[in-house]
Order: C-alpha cells, then sequence, then structure tokens
C-alpha cells in the first residue's frame, strides 16, 4: 500500500492509500478537487496536473517528452510539475505529497 | 483500404512546410499543420485571436450570416475565463449518474427500435436523432423539442448543397429569440432561463449573450457529434473483431473513445486572427490576416504519434488535439464523450455486428486538400447479440 496526500488548491489536505493503477484515477474515483481526469489519462487534457513536493520530485520520476510537451503549455507549470495519470502507483511512491495545479 | 478509413490528406504539406495556405472567400487562411504549431497557436490567444467581427474566426467564415458573438469561444482571455466559469458546472453535468441513466435510456432506446432488423440509414434515422435528443437534457428541455431540431436537419447553418445558408441560420435564431423570450417572461431550470439569470464579473448576462451561448450549443455540437457517432457506426461494423474487443475489454473503452476522436477529428480546424505581424513555420503571418489550428492534421503528427493512420484501440500516450487545446478547448467535451461512451456500453451489450450496406463520404474540400469527414449517407444493419 502507498499513502499519496493531495493538497488541493483550498489548502485542504487528503490522504489516500491504493496499491495499483494510476494517481489520476485515485484523485477521481476520491473526488480530489482540481482534479478531472477529462480524457480518462491518455495525456491528452492536462486536467490532471500537479506539483510534486520539491524534495520528491525523484520519487515520482520524471515526465516522459510528450508529457512535459503538454506541461509546457499548461497553466502554473514549473519545474515540478506531473501530469498524475502518467504516474503508475507503486509501493515507491508511499510518502508523496502532490499539490493540486488548478 | 476499408470504407471506414479516414485518410490523412495533409501529410505531405505537414512534413515539407508544416503549414498550408487556402482561400476562404476573399479572406485567406494559413493552416497550421503540426502538434506542436498547433498546440503553440492555441495557446498564444494574445497573438492568435478569438475575438474578432463575429464569424471571422470560423472557416469557412460565417460573417455573412451571423451578427451575434458566439461566446465564449468568440471572446478572448482574461474576459473568456468568466464566461467559461459559469459555463463549466453546467457542461460537466453528463458525469452526473442521473444525467448518465438518462442518456443510457435514449441511447438504448434507439438502439432497441432499430434493432428490428430493417437496414438504418445512420446519419439522418439515428446520429441525428441521437444527437438531437441528447441535447434536450444539455438544454435540461422536454424531449419533445427534439422533434423540431430534428426536423431542420444536420446542419443548422448549411443546406444541402453544403454552402452557408443564411435563411436556413435565421431559422435557429427566431427560435432562440423566441424560446429566449418565453424564458424571460416564465423562467423554469432550463439553460435558456439560467443563462438570462446568470452574473458574469459581476454584469447581468444579456438576451444577446445568452443567445450567443445558445447559438454555439445549437452549431458547435451538432455536425461534429454527429460526425463521430456515424463515423464510429462505420468504424465497428468494418471491424467485428474491435467491436468484439470492446466487449471483452471494457476496461478499454475509454481509451478507444479518445482514440477515435483522435482519428476522426470531427471538426476539421479553427481560425484565428493575428493581431501582430508575426510568423508561422518561418512564413510571415501579417496582423488582420487569419491562420487556422488544423486539429486534423495534428492528430496525424508522425512526429508525436506511432502508427498515426491506424486506430490503436488501446493507445495509452494519446495526447490528441480532437477537442480543440488550450483556453478554448470544447466546451461540449464532456457531453461528447458521455455519448461515445454509453453508445459504445449499449453496442457491446445489445448489437453482435453490424452489417455496412452502402456509404458515400461527405468530402470537405480546402483547396489543394479533400479531407473525409464523415458520410452523406451510410446505410446499415444492426445485428441482435
Ligand atoms: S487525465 Fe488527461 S492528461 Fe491526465
Amino acid at each position: 500500500m502507498a499513502k499519496i496526500t493531495f493538497i488541493t488548491q483550498d489548502n485542504e489536505s487528503i490522504t489516500l492509500e491504493a496499491d495499483s493503477g494510476s494517481v489520476m484515477a485515485l484523485a477521481v474515483e476520491n473526488g480530489v478537487k482540481g482534479i478531472d481526469g477529462d480524457c480518462g489519462g491518455v495525456c491528452s487534457c492536462a486536467t490532471c496536473h500537479v506539483h510534486v513536493n520539491p524534495s520528491q520530485v525523484a520519487q515520482a520520476g520524471e515526465a516522459s517528452e510528450i508529457e512535459a510537451d503538454m506541461l509546457e503549455l499548461s497553466d502554473n507549470a514549473n519545474e515540478f510539475s506531473r501530469l498524475c495519470c502518467q504516474i503508475e502507483i507503486t509501493q515507491d511512491l508511499d510518502g508523496l505529497e502532490l499539490t493540486v495545479a488548478n | 483500404m476499408k470504407i471506414s478509413d479516414i485518410k490523412d490528406p495533409f501529410v505531405e504539406a505537414r512534413q515539407q512546410k508544416g503549414y498550408a495556405q487556402v482561400s476562404d472567400q476573399d479572406d485567406p487562411v494559413t493552416m497550421m499543420l503540426r502538434l506542436k504549431d498547433v498546440r503553440k497557436c492555441a495557446h498564444n490567444a494574445k497573438t492568435f485571436s478569438s475575438e474578432d467581427i463575429p464569424g471571422r474566426i470560423v472557416v469557412p467564415s460565417e460573417v455573412n450570416i451571423r451578427t451575434t458573438r458566439q461566446i465564449p469561444f468568440e471572446v478572448d482571455p482574461p474576459k473568456h475565463k468568466g464566461f467559461r466559469g459559469l459555463l463549466d458546472p453546467w457542461f460537466k453535468r453528463p458525469l452526473e449518474d442521473d444525467y448518465k441513466q438518462k442518456l443510457h435510456s435514449i441511447v438504448d432506446k434507439l438502439v432497441t427500435e432499430n434493432l428490428a432488423g430493417n437496414s438504418v440509414e445512420v446519419i439522418k434515422e439515428f446520429s441525428l436523432v441521437l444527437q438531437s435528443r441528447a441535447l434536450t437534457l444539455l438544454l435540461n428541455t422536454p424531449f419533445e423539442d427534439s422533434k423540431l431540431w430534428i426536423s431542420w436537419g444536420t446542419h443548422v447553418f448549411r443546406s444541402e448543397g453544403d454552402a452557408l445558408d443564411g435563411d436556413k441560420a435565421q431559422v435557429l435564431y427566431d427560435y432562440l429569440d423566441e424560446k429566449l423570450d418565453e424564458a424571460l417572461a416564465n423562467p423554469s431550470d432550463d439553460l435558456f432561463s439560467v443563462l438570462l439569470g446568470a452574473e458574469v464579473d459581476g454584469k447581468k448576462m444579456s438576451k444577446e449573450e445568452a443567445k450567443g451561448v445558445l447559438i454555439l450549443t445549437f452549431a458547435g455540437g451538432r455536425d461534429t457529434v454527429i460526425n463521430a457517432v456515424s463515423n464510429t457506426i462505420a468504424y465497428l461494423a468494418d471491424h467485428p473483431e474491435s467491436l468484439q474487443r470492446l466487449r471483452d475489454e471494457p476496461e478499454i473503452r475509454g481509451r478507444a473513445i479518445e482514440e477515435f476522436i483522435r482519428y476522426f477529428s470531427p471538426l476539421t480546424h479553427m481560425g484565428r486572427v493575428v493581431k501582430e505581424d508575426t510568423q508561422v513555420c518561418e512564413h510571415a503571418a501579417k496582423a488582420d490576416t487569419r491562420i487556422s489550428l488544423c486539429w486534423a492534421s495534428a492528430n496525424r503528427d508522425e512526429t508525436v504519434f506511432e502508427n498515426p493512420n491506424e486506430i490503436v484501440l488501446d493507445r495509452k500516450l494519446n495526447p490528441h488535439v480532437g477537442f480543440g487545446f488550450s483556453h478554448h478547448n470544447c466546451l461540449g467535451a464532456t457531453h461528447a464523450r458521455q455519448i461515445l461512451s454509453t453508445l459504445i456500453d449499449v453496442f457491446c451489450e445489445k448489437v453482435s455486428t453490424i452489417d455496412l450496406l452502402d456509404a458515400q463520404d461527405n468530402i470537405e474540400h480546402w483547396d489543394d486538400f479533400d479531407r473525409k469527414v464523415g458520410y452523406e449517407n451510410l446505410t446499415v444493419k444492426f445485428n441482435k447479440a
């Protein structure tokens, strides 16, 4: 089980647990505000944009080129941005903290 | 080649130059053809504006048939944001359970009616009917209203010959005026009343603004949804193994829908007006000329998509722009996705195979480019599961 914490734009903190699937799916299933996942996770809508806690960037992994191209033109993007549909849940993510970008 | 295949007419121009020039009435257009360029231009609302004379950013231009500004898509940021903020929650209602159930029963009934063993002409007897009936949910109006909308045919601005038709557009405008007056006199919980009662950025929405939203809702979601639904049916008829796979693997249905949208690209392109002298693909773009963002070409960009000319049902990475990109991405996307998803669910449950009996392509002509966008007519037979 990996525990993942989402911090929304209203500063609400939600900790959820899962052992598989995408981080976006976990957030959508639990109604995390600001994560819509409109495209279902194929990297086309950017409605799953999060900022990874700066000290945990390595834990979350790097964006692929296609993901980085999407992020380049997203509002509020910075060097900690990820599209969380592209983050697969594994035990390694335990303790990850993500701030919802929108 | 199968009947349902859609070729990519832009491939050479996209690879060689990245843009193409086409004539449109007296206001030519430079089409952007590569995915990255399309995205960048879509995002750069300052240089490539959506706010000009009403109708000018649409290609072919609609300046001769309307003066009402379509909202929010003919409004630039930051003003755009207020309108979009008001409309987004309403247009996301298709995600609610109650809405989904109602849509399911509309689709289920239509498919069941057409399972009787006779052939069905998909464009007029199925897709147009489905689009119009589903629109009653989006607008929150009585189901009976769909009968009138069906009688208007597949395009609210075009007559049979495909030319833009002012008289035809007037039928829609008169209807909207009448409905808005009715809503002013007797407010209800339909979209007409909701818009008239709404405030944007502290200002009450005017009747003209409400009309602008409604014209967009009627015109923007009509032939696009009809093309998406009809193309999906033609594809499933041509590929019985795909229908079987969607039945066996419900978890890939969401990805399949995004792939259909990429491959079909129901809207070929959308224009913008250049605000200052600039360059696109090393080609001068002068202030007050038009460019267009060619979603159809971008969605086949071989530098981004592997096997771009094939439908890969479970394509995992699919950064398509079939619903547009950036601020002005499609307001009706949630509704459109829900229609396709419900349709696939119902087909998987009730239809074993689809026989393709007759098809005549609907081809758009853009100077050197002929693009198939859907069908003039498509006759099939749905076989019971
Ligand atoms: S859910 Fe659409 S890009 Fe992540």
